[in-house]
């Protein structure tokens, strides 16, 4: 047993502060809530690219660095404790990639990977659909083979950022005569094809987070298609383990956390700081006992992937356990706040920029993203613990 | 960064649920919670002889030269067979106190004594007030010659009835602080104690003082500057409490996924409806939080790594979860849970107790508010 890091990983760990620390003193950016999925920002992840920090588990061979999952998850930890602006090569960094690298054949790997690295290639998600949400497998999307392509017909939903990404990863059915599971394969094509057209939807907060992506006789080459032909759900629900796992789940709304800690520090009511209020203290304990078992369950995580195994039952846990937490700490932010919470940013009056506002209603996204709460239940309950489904 | 076991402590692991699976059914478990002593002095031996009682203590004491982690693995079986003994009020309350802060003559004096079974300690720290701080000792040791005189009333000291000795932790000094640890004779004619009856028959006792002169070679570490190393105590019995819990913990979750995927209604087993489901994987994830929390603070106080933040989030995270756990396991249960007949309330009562042990909660409320910087 050893609960701590090397001193390699302690000395990376600080050269990931330093870097962002001085990305904030030159006023590259601010920090933000949700910047890893909102944070377009193409030249920081030039900047990213740059240190070698996109990619950082992939085999050399194809540009990466051959680095551990627990250095990602510390290279994670630190984008999202500054509320990084992140977006542009997040998906493809998390799940793409490490699709590409299992499923993918040589020649994909050769195209694709080397431009993520780069920091040039952003992969938006095309999986859900509005009759296939927790039910995946009944997405109704169509890939029809003709001659050396196949020819997309359909809509996905629910994907975000699709208005910087140039990519899109698509699941869509190849076989509908064989049971619902068995009939879909997987796509990475450019999102610029002729017949891909898109609609924004604007979130509860405003943001233009998601959108409906729609497939006019969108004609795609076959060499777009990744791994096996009809295998598709099979290899998307080891990719949802990578995607549920990790910190995103546990320090999307870090900078809130971060900005209250200090807020109660300083502001006074009735003759003392807010931070000695016993009922104040008391919640902002018990949030951070939350985060730092969290954390723990984070890198466990962390370790089942560098074993080379999937983590399907500890990402589900993780997941399940930190987007409720982010929940509760958004909503704890709010009650500290009291109305000054509401406010929008942009008004005099806001604390922080608007984050409490944007954290408390954006926050109830994360537990249904990425596989619903109900879902990452069901996983532990029956992959975790053997219990039946019928 | 490695979360498993090594080899050597899953063996140590696997003979240690072997042993107590054969030596401490639950007919025995129930027994003991009848029986006056509330352990078996043959048992006790056994546990001595296989070096349990000497695990963690250098072997010039009699001991094995394991670790404080190496033990956690032992008190997490424990927890797991509800082995009533005094082993964690003896080990970690007493014998761990006494070589860390204890002059020489008292380490050998003590310690291979604890390592082969003859002597059984505990430590009588909390008093009627119940308040966690220095100023609370109203137990007083009051100078007489080159002697102490102890006076007053202790409470909730574990296993009083069958200590051979005690640390007391009493006043010597007006000043707030001024605390001081005796290793005081527990058969001694003015230490008097009762055995109060709780929920889980954990042989809790009063202990009153009358008058009992202890030479001043019986102060464990320095006069009056005695509250560091309670702190101390404190802090390495509440982890050893928790590693003991997740025992506790991990048979209720076994035992509530096996009733769930047997007990049918509707013609389907219940672990099949969501509900149960949802209610499982919740217990699994309190579960695996109390595990990682309970053994990163065992594995940095085995090493000597400053922790006072990882101890206050392992204490706080299982004491939070813990009446969770057990809500949902007597949900999932049904009524049978409920009954004398079936094993649940032994772990249900057990694990009570430890939320008490031996912090207060605003101790360590007050540790993680330091560490994450609030005001």
């Amino acid at each position: 047993m050893e609960f701590t890091f090397t001193e390699e990983q302690t000395r990376f760990r600080k050269e990931i502060r330093d870097f962002l620390e001085e990305e904030i003193k030159q006023g590259l950016w601010k920090p933000s809530c949700d910047a890893w999925i909102q944070g377009y920002n193409p030249e920081f992840t030039k900047r990213v690219a740059q240190k070698h920090w996109i990619g950082l588990t992939w085999p050399k061979e194809y540009g990466g660095q051959g680095r551990s999952f627990v250095d990602r998850f510390i290279l994670a930890e630190e984008m999202l404790r500054y509320g990084a602006p992140a977006a542009c090569h997040w998906f493809a960094d998390r799940q793409i990639g490490g699709s590409i690298l299992k499923y993918g054949s040589e020649e994909q790997k050769r195209e694709f990977l080397p431009k993520i690295i780069r920091g040039e290639m952003y992969v938006g998600l095309g999986m859900s659909e509005t009759e296939a949400g927790s039910d995946l497998a009944s997405l109704r999307t169509m890939a029809v083979e003709d001659g050396n392509d196949y020819i997309i017909n359909g809509q996905k939903t629910w994907t975000s950022g699709a208005w910087f990404m140039n990519h899109i990863y698509l699941l869509a059915r190849t076989d509908t005569t064989v049971p619902k599971h068995r009939g879909i394969s997987e796509f990475i094509i450019p999102i610029n094809l002729p017949g891909i057209s898109r609609i924004p939807m604007i979130d509860v907060t405003g943001t233009e987070a998601w959108n409906d992506i729609f497939f006019d006789n969108v004609r795609v080459p076959k060499k777009y298609m990744i791994g096996e032909k009809n295998r598709g759900f099979y290899h998307v629900m080891e990719q949802l383990a990578y995607e549920r796992s990790g910190f995103v789940r546990l320090m999307g709304n870090y900078a809130l956390f971060d900005a209250l800690i200090k807020f109660v520090n300083e502001t006074k009511r009735n003759g003392k700081t807010l931070s000695q209020d016993t009922v104040i203290r008391h919640k902002l304990v018990q949030l951070q006992v939350e985060f730092e078992v969290g954390r723990l369950l984070m890198y466990k995580v962390a370790l089942v992937m560098d074993e080379g195994q999937a983590p399907t039952v500890g990402a589900a846990m993780s997941k399940a356990y930190a987007t409720a937490f982010e929940q509760r700490l958004a909503n704890t932010a709010m009650e500290i706040l009291g109305p000054y919470g509401l406010l929008w940013a942009g008004s005099k009056y806001a604390p922080f920029g608007g984050m409490a506002a944007h954290s408390y209603l954006g926050s109830k996204g994360y537990s249904l993203q990425a596989g619903t709460t109900e879902i990452m239940k069901n996983i532990v309950a029956t992959r975790g613990l053997g219990l039946p489904t019928s | 960064m490695n979360l498993a076991l090594s080899e050597e402590q899953e063996i140590l692991k696997e003979a240690a649920r072997n042993f107590l699976e054969e030596k401490c059914p639950k007919s025995f478990v129930k027994q003991m919670e009848q029986d006056e002593k509330g352990y078996s002095p043959e048992l006790w031996e056994e546990m001595a002889n296989l070096g349990w009682t000497g695990l963690a203590f250098p072997e010039k004491y009699g001991g094995s030269g394991m670790t404080f982690l190496d033990l956690c693995v032992l008190l997490e079986e424990m927890g797991r067979a509800c082995l009533p003994a005094p082993f964690s009020s003896t080990v970690v309350l007493g014998a761990l106190p006494i070589l860390n802060a204890g002059r020489e003559e008292q380490r050998e004096q003590y310690l291979p004594m604890i390592a082969s079974g003859k002597a059984i300690f505990s430590l009588a720290l909390m008093e009627p007030e119940l308040e966690y701080e220095p100023k609370a000792i109203a137990v007083e040791a009051t100078p007489d010659g080159d002697a102490y005189v102890i006076n007053g009333c202790k409470l909730f000291v574990p296993y009083a009835n069958v200590a051979d000795y005690l640390l007391c932790v009493a006043r010597t000094s007006k000043r707030e602080e001024g605390i001081t640890i005796f290793t005081v004779d527990a058969k001694s004619p003015g230490v008097k104690y009762t055995v109060l009856k709780t929920m889980a028959y954990d042989k809790l006792c009063e202990v009153l003082f009358d008058h009992i002169r202890v030479p001043k070679e019986a102060i464990l570490g320095q006069l009056d500057q005695g509250w560091p190393e309670v702190q101390k105590i404190v802090e390495r019995g509440d982890i050893a409490k928790c590693c003991e819990l997740v025992g506790n913990f991990q048979w209720t979750l076994e035992d509530t996924t096996a009733y769930a995927k047997e007990r049918k209604q509707f013609d389907r087993p219940i672990g099949s409806f969501q509900a149960i489901q949802h209610y499982c994987a919740d217990m699994a994830t309190y579960v695996e939080g109390a595990r990682l929390s309970a053994y990163q603070a065992a594995w940095m106080i085995s090493e000597s790594l400053p922790c006072a933040k990882e101890i206050a989030v392992a204490k706080s995270w299982i004491n939070e979860v813990s009446p969770l756990i057990f809500n949902l396991a007597h949900q999932i249960h049904g009524a049978m849970g409920l009954t004398m007949e079936h094993d649940l309330h032994f772990y249900t009562t057990r694990a009570k107790p430890v939320e008490f042990s031996y912090g207060g909660d605003n101790y360590y409320q007050e540790a993680i508010a330091k560490e994450m910087g609030l005001a």
